[in-house]
């Protein structure tokens, strides 16, 4: 079902940028010498390397930009798969990205909202970024401004029922500007999502409330990018569910859950920069320093 | 602007508190087209009916899911919408309160929170609808202002604060229809600023909300037997205004506080909270419910059965004053 990172791909640049955020993953992840939500940031590096090297319209000159695009982390322990992309962007410093979880830094474990920093919302809390983007797809409507709004879900998180209060809300509004994604990597903090809630098929699920839905490869770059840049029905909101592997990219990590929250090693940092060199990752991202 | 006469005083307190926050929206809306009004399914019930459809485009009914709507309204806001998020105080304190926390409290969004008949006003409803510990939920919570304003006109005046206002804030509505008047003619009305009443240098009266009114006739009562009783209205429970607080405690051996809430962590908690480490600090009766869900009735039958009432209120202070002599 996936592809390796690295193989042949019609975006290079953005095979790259997915490389250069899980080799900055790694490296953060074992500088600030703390547990950190490694196995769903790495889930959904690809997903956010093809929304902020593709798809979303930001300027990262103007981070406040009126019509940038609103990207919203609804799973809000995903930020190791967030701070990278917002660096590889250009929308934070390499100075800032690397007090991650350090004593009083803008980066901690969830998102603390600062738009100048491209951080659109606090989160943490499962369950209430997609309210949140309901609204923010309704004011883009009533203000006739042009800009699209994205969050992304985790699997686990729609456990909680919230996210179905804004699921059908949005259907309900026809907000065809609101793009959900969420990460399907089948994996939640106590385990394998099928012995705790069992979803079924999530793309059927949302297609049922209303939405437009499709399912995508969320490790095969031009999948992605087909899947975002598809025409999709006006009047309706529309997922993208993007299948996943928690720790994608790292095969140790891989579909292990005890990667979900963890502390890396400097023997894990090791062996796992050598695992991503050997897919030919760590090699392009060592390239790709400032992209 | 909504002119405050004895007249219309006479006329609100017949609408009471939810038709009136109803006409107030209404009243407020011409100037400002950035407001939005949400209500999960309680649109009619809230007093938004004319609301509804005199400006169908600034109201959305989010259906019943408070959890949602106080989302959604965030959303709103953080796009430069005033949005007035309504529905009964347990389900925003209570059912929604995490979102509260994360969108009001924690990133401080443009939402007005109002809670409609909040205290036991829905009566035979039940404890199910009541607000009996909505303060101490949402007070709790940093950034967010609570304001529970003493009778219609200052409902009115609570609303037109609020759309001027930039933050969150949690409106606590009290009373039913005929909620008695406390003011009849225009006043000032500032957020976190008390409104002195009445001036009395034996007790101390501190009330928010339908309390207020209890207040003033629990002070005529007490007059009558030579027993002088000043009132403040403390519409603000947050930020509590501490520097009135300080000069009423300065000129009475004893405060009151009479609150249609339960008795912890409303506004009796925050007066002691607020003069519990003061060296010389007064002598402090806590009024309000009981820490119970109570047997339902009508409202004014279970005021008088909580002893939230002029003369009940009075026969308390009295007795909480002999107290002190002996």
């Amino acid at each position: 079902m996936t592809s390796e990172m690295t193989s042949a791909t019609s975006h290079p640049d953005l095979a790259r940028m997915a490389a250069f955020m899980r080799r900055k993953i790694l490296d953060v992840s074992y500088t600030c010498g703390l547990t950190a939500h490694l196995g769903g940031g790495l889930s959904m590096v690809d997903v956010m390397a093809v929304l902020y090297g593709h798809v979303l319209r930001l300027d990262p000159k103007t981070p406040r930009w009126p019509d940038r695009d609103r990207f919203i982390l609804s799973k809000g322990h995903g930020v190791l798969g967030f701070y990278p992309a917002l660096l590889a962007a250009g929308l934070i410093s390499e100075e800032v990205f690397a007090t991650f979880q350090a004593n009083g830094s803008a980066l901690i474990a969830h998102p603390v909202m600062n738009l100048d920093l491209g951080i659109e919302s606090s989160n943490g809390s499962l369950g209430h970024g997609l309210s949140m983007g309901v609204g923010i797809a309704l004011a883009a409507r009533k203000k006739r401004a042009g800009f699209k709004t994205v969050v992304l879900l985790g699997d686990g998180e729609c456990n909680e029922g919230a996210v179905w209060e804004a699921v059908m809300l949005a259907a309900q509004l026809g907000l065809d500007s609101l793009t959900a994604v969420v990460d399907h990597n089948k994996l939640q903090s106590d385990g394998e999502s099928r012995d705790i809630m069992q979803v079924g098929n999530m793309a059927e699920r949302f297609a049922a409330f209303g939405w437009h839905a499709l399912e995508v490869d969320g490790h095969d770059i031009d999948a992605l990018v087909t899947a975002f840049d598809a025409p999709a029905p006006a009047g309706r909101p529309r997922v993208i569910v993007a299948h996943t592997i928690k720790g994608k990219g790292v095969p140790f990590m891989e579909n292990d859950n005890t990667w979900h929250h963890k502390r890396l090693t400097k023997a894990d940092h090791e062996a796992a920069l050598a695992a991503l060199t050997a897919r030919g990752g760590g090699e392009a991202a060592a390239t790709e320093d400032a992209p | 602007m909504m002119e405050i006469t004895p007249r219309t005083a006479r006329q609100w307190s017949r609408l009471g508190s939810r038709g009136i926050f109803g006409q107030a929206i209404l009243s407020v809306a011409e100037d400002h087209p950035e407001l939005m009004v949400l209500s999960a399914d309680l649109g009619n019930s809230s007093g938004l009916d004319r609301f509804k459809a005199a400006y169908p485009d600034q109201f959305l009914n989010t259906g019943i899911a408070e959890q949602n709507m106080i989302g959604v309204a965030a959303g709103l806001a953080k796009e430069g919408f005033t949005v007035f998020a309504t529905s009964f105080a347990p389900f925003i304190a209570m059912r929604a309160s995490e979102q509260v926390r994360m969108n009001l409290g924690y990133m401080e969004m443009n939402v007005k929170a109002v809670a409609i008949g909040s205290g036991i006003a829905m009566g035979l409803l039940g404890n199910s609808h009541f607000g009996l510990e909505d303060v101490a939920v949402m007070r709790a919570i940093p950034n967010l202002t609570v304001v529970c304003p003493a009778d219609c006109a200052a409902i009115i005046k609570t609303v037109e604060a609020a759309v001027a206002f930039d933050g969150p804030m949690y409106i606590r509505l009290t009373g039913a229809a005929n909620n008695p008047p406390v003011y009849t003619e225009d006043f000032a009305f500032q957020i976190g600023r008390a409104i002195p009443l009445r001036d009395g240098g034996d007790v101390g009266l501190v009330a928010c909300g339908t309390m207020v009114h209890v207040a003033l006739r629990a002070a005529d009562a007490l007059a009558e037997q030579g027993i002088a009783a000043s009132v403040i209205d403390m519409h603000t429970l947050k930020p509590l205004d501490g520097a009135a607080l300080d000069a009423l405690a300065a000129r009475v051996p004893a405060l009151v506080t009479v609150e249609e809430h339960t008795v912890i962590g409303g506004l009796g908690s925050a007066v002691a909270e607020h003069t519990a480490a003061q060296p010389d600090r007064v002598r402090h009766l806590a009024l309000g419910l009981r820490d119970a869900f109570v047997k339902t009735g009508q409202y004014e039958y279970m005021l008088e059965q909580e002893g939230l009432v002029g003369p009940a209120v009075a026969e308390r202070v009295r007795a909480f004053l002999r107290e002190e002599r002996t």
